[in-house]
């Protein structure tokens, strides 16, 4: 079975300038979603405490605001967890009393509700969701700078800054998607904002190796076709690895429960940007950076000479004439 | 012919290896290294708590203040206006002849700053001395609780120090909000027994003085334990306090009421003989974290080094009070930073609903690759099932626990290492279509695939790294599993496949089906 047609060659630089300012669209209207509506942060960032009840019946909903709101815990949200019978309580206070705290009051507020289990009391104080922030945004950014580097030794600075700024594009528009959808976010979803990274990186380094074997192999002088070559070359791996990943995560997503499901979504957004940008982005702003074949060639190939000079000095001394 | 098929030896070697190592984390055997279920996933409490550690500064000033009184009662040295004020313990001696004896004792308290003016002294910790106390609070704490929880019988606990004032408190054990809530009271609860000297001078003005006017001289007023009403003015100074129990036990008094007994060592039998027989007929305070329990006439010199705590406990209460009292007080008041704590039910069902994704998410990327690839696939199947019981088995070896997230992560390194396949099918398709022989397409198509399948495992494996560095608790997990996910899938999908083709070169040559092997016309 294949995919794509064999040795045909796709003219994905041709059509450059609409993709990019496609991205740029969908960029700028995630960068307004998120300076705008911003993103939903869960307890472990912004701190507080939720408390999951399953009731043996269809959660009573509206008695249970009536109910919180006698209390201190007035303005209290309270959603729907995965089914009618499942709702969680979100409270932006904390108690950091050991002895008596918010799932035991919880408890006795909720008594004449029905007949409920409490299935999960988390609570996150402020000075940890604190840190946990810090954290996130260091992990983050430490990430980013490790690429920046790793690529630039590998291949050429300009290839680190297009894979880095395609890898920018991947997250700005997935938090888009998760501010627009209002998905809560916690640790999971920072998670799967690193895993993106990491998914979308490894299928732009592949179209990326592709490019620097021909620049290596062939006499191609134009980046133009040299790129369209190499992308349509990779096409069927990197559509057939999205294409396996899309099916773990879709699976993910429909059944591995509620709380998952903020992890599966964001997943399943990367995926489809990612790939979208390793195909279509990364590749592009590498010749926007006004990627030099000429150059590169004349590095490579002063590299290789160096490594002869090398071999060949290591051979006399081998052989005792040095 | 290959002389030597090393990948297939080496291949074998880590399938054996992987079916070995999983099988004790499959069956969940007694005996064998194995996976345990994180929290999230067999319910639980997990909780980070702070250490107020300016409360252990505190408490040891106290106890210095309670030594001077000791030594000065015990050598009948004349001291007046012994206090404790802003973390600083005071007191003025009244004959000048006397103050070689008390700054000959003063030097046997280590790390104290004096400060001497005249007959009076000030007395608190130097810088060192009360990062070292802070320090020592911590650790004391651990042992504490972990004594604590060890002694309440539940099922593994775990209690480890983080960073500089955390502690992390994990119980699997816990099944209901009942227990969690009495594990959280025996873990809150400061045990911190105090022994004091009623006031009798005073005693009368016990309602009408105010906290400022008491403390003026020396006292403190503390209410009973039954009756917040009843109120008792004590000497600030105690005369003994927690440290020196070394036993407590629950028992029944003649009303069938619980008590504790508790015994001192000898040094604290030593003092609380000598202070008894001093105050024949006026009345000791037992203090408990603050509340009378019980204030009776000392009749006569109390020998033997025992007493008891009686005072309208329910029996658990007077359980875990004893438990407490046994495992030593907390030295400073612990505050809940953090809490986490699932239900067995809810943990139950994510099991279920994370199963279900796992082997679903499998199954449709094994059919896959056989549609794609006929046999090419089934080979990369192979690998990938090992990956899978190698992840296992590193997992099991490092004695790590599974979390719902270290579950995401091992269906999105199966994910990952069936690109490492792809890549390499795909390379070797290319050779084919341009009519490379079948032994040389698939030698050059590995050799063409491995800077790329590099770079982008190096790359992902640096993000595991930071996620590993920089995530707590269930973000540690995810990175453990990638991480483990991308090292095995270097050896099972580069390594391993490759050594499968070699061994079936002969007969893949024989049969020349490029539809059969590799899914191409």
């Amino acid at each position: 079975m294949e995919i794509f047609k064999s040795g045909k060659t796709y003219n994905f630089m041709g059509k450059r300038i609409p993709f990019l300012g496609f991205s740029s669209i969908l960029v700028i209207i995630s960068l307004v979603l998120l300076f705008s509506k911003g993103v939903n942060f869960g307890i472990d960032f912004a701190g507080g405490t939720i408390v999951q009840v399953k009731y043996e019946q269809k959660a009573p909903i509206e008695k249970i605001r009536d109910v919180l709101n006698n209390t201190k815990y007035k303005g209290s949200s309270i959603t729907e967890f995965g089914s009618p019978e499942e709702v969680v309580i979100r409270i932006t206070g904390t108690s950091s009393n050991l002895a008596t705290d918010i799932g035991d009051e919880m408890h006795k507020i909720l008594d004449a509700t029905g007949n409920f289990e409490v299935r999960r009391v988390d609570m996150v104080g402020p000075k940890v969701g604190g840190e946990l922030r810090t954290q996130g945004l260091m992990a983050l950014g430490l990430s980013m700078l490790m690429i920046l580097i790793y690529v630039s030794f590998r291949f050429e600075w300009r290839f680190a800054i297009a894979s880095i700024l395609s890898l920018a594009h991947d997250v700005t528009i997935a938090l888009g998607a998760i501010s627009l959808f209002n998905i809560e976010v916690n640790l999971d979803i920072l998670a799967a904002i690193l895993t993106i990274l990491g998914y979308s990186l490894n299928d732009t380094i592949i179209v990326f190796d592709r490019i620097r074997e021909g620049i290596q192999t062939s006499k191609e002088e134009g980046l133009d076709r040299l790129v369209n070559d190499s992308v349509s070359k990779t096409l069927s791996r990197t559509t057939l690895t999205s294409l396996t990943t899309f099916f773990v995560v879709i699976t993910l997503f429909l059944f591995g429960g509620e709380i998952i499901h903020g992890f599966a979504f964001t997943m399943l957004v990367g995926i489809i940007v990612g790939t979208y940008s390793s195909i279509f982005i990364a590749a592009s702003l590498l010749a926007q950076l006004k990627f030099s074949m000429a150059n590169f060639r004349a590095k490579e190939a002063l590299k290789l000479k160096r490594q002869k000079e090398k071999d060949k000095l290591r051979a006399m001394y081998e052989q005792g004439t040095v | 012919m290959k002389i030597f098929n090393y990948r297939l030896v080496i291949f074998i070697l880590s399938i054996i290896f992987g079916i070995v190592f999983s099988v004790p984390s499959f069956l969940q055997t007694e005996s064998g290294k194995k996976i345990s279920l994180g929290l999230d996933l067999q319910g639980g409490l997990h909780m980070l708590l702070g250490v107020n550690t300016q409360d252990a500064v505190v408490s040891k000033m106290k106890s210095i203040a309670t030594s001077i009184k000791y030594f000065t009662d015990d050598e009948d040295v004349l001291i007046e206006d012994l206090t404790i004020r802003n973390g600083k313990v005071l007191f003025t001696v009244l004959d000048k002849d006397e103050l070689p004896k008390i700054d000959k004792m003063l030097t046997k308290i280590p790390g104290l700053n004096i400060v001497k003016t005249d007959l009076e002294y000030i007395l608190n910790l130097s810088a060192a001395e009360e990062v070292k106390t802070k320090d020592q609070a911590v650790s004391q704490a651990v042992e504490t609780i972990r004594n604590r929880l060890d002694q309440f019988g539940l099922a593994e606990p775990n209690v480890v120090r983080q960073g500089e004032t955390d502690i992390v408190v994990q119980l699997p054990g816990i099944k209901t909000l009942e227990e969690e809530k009495a594990a959280r009271e025996l873990i809150s609860k400061p045990a911190n027994l105090e022994l004091m000297a009623v006031d009798e001078e005073r005693a009368d003005q016990v309602y009408t003085l105010s906290p400022g006017s008491a403390s003026e001289y020396g006292d403190i007023i503390l209410e009973d334990s039954r009756d917040p009403n009843i109120k008792y003015l004590v000497k600030e100074i105690p005369i003994l306090n927690g440290s020196q129990v070394i036993d407590a036990q629950v028992s029944f008094d003649q009303a069938n009421q619980p008590i504790i007994n508790f015994t001192l060592n000898t040094s604290g039998a030593r003092i609380f003989g000598d202070f008894t027989a001093k105050s024949v007929g006026k009345r000791l305070a037992v203090v408990l974290d603050g509340k009378v329990y019980s204030a009776p006439n000392i009749r006569e010199r109390i020998g033997g080094g025992s007493g008891q705590i009686s005072g309208g406990f329910s029996v658990i209460e007077a359980g875990s009070v004893a438990i407490a009292l046994r495992s030593g007080a907390l030295p400073a008041s612990v505050d809940l930073l953090e809490k986490r704590s699932v239900g067995p039910s809810l943990g139950a069902d994510s099991i279920k609903a994370s199963t279900i994704a796992l082997v679903s998410g499998f199954l449709v990327v094994f059919i896959f690759m056989i549609v794609y690839y006929r046999h090419a696939g089934i080979i990369a199947n192979v690998a990938l099932i090992t990956n899978i019981f190698i992840i296992i088995s590193v997992m099991a070896m490092f004695g790590a626990t599974l979390t719902l997230p270290g579950m995401a992560g091992i269906v999105l390194t199966v994910g990952m290492a069936v690109d490492a396949n792809v890549i390499i099918g795909e390379r070797i398709r290319e050779l084919l279509k341009q009519g490379v022989s079948i032994p040389k397409a698939i030698e050059d198509g590995y050799a063409n695939a491995m800077s790329a399948i590099l770079d982008a495992n190096i790359t992902t494996l640096l993000v595991a790294v930071i996620l590993y560095a920089y995530g707590t608790g269930p973000i540690k997990g995810f990175a453990v599993t990638i991480s483990i996910g991308i090292l095995a899938s270097m050896l099972t999908a580069i390594l391993g496949t490759h050594g499968i083709y070699e061994a079936l070169m002969p007969k893949i040559t024989k049969d020349k089906n490029l539809r059969k092997w590799f899914g191409i016309k």
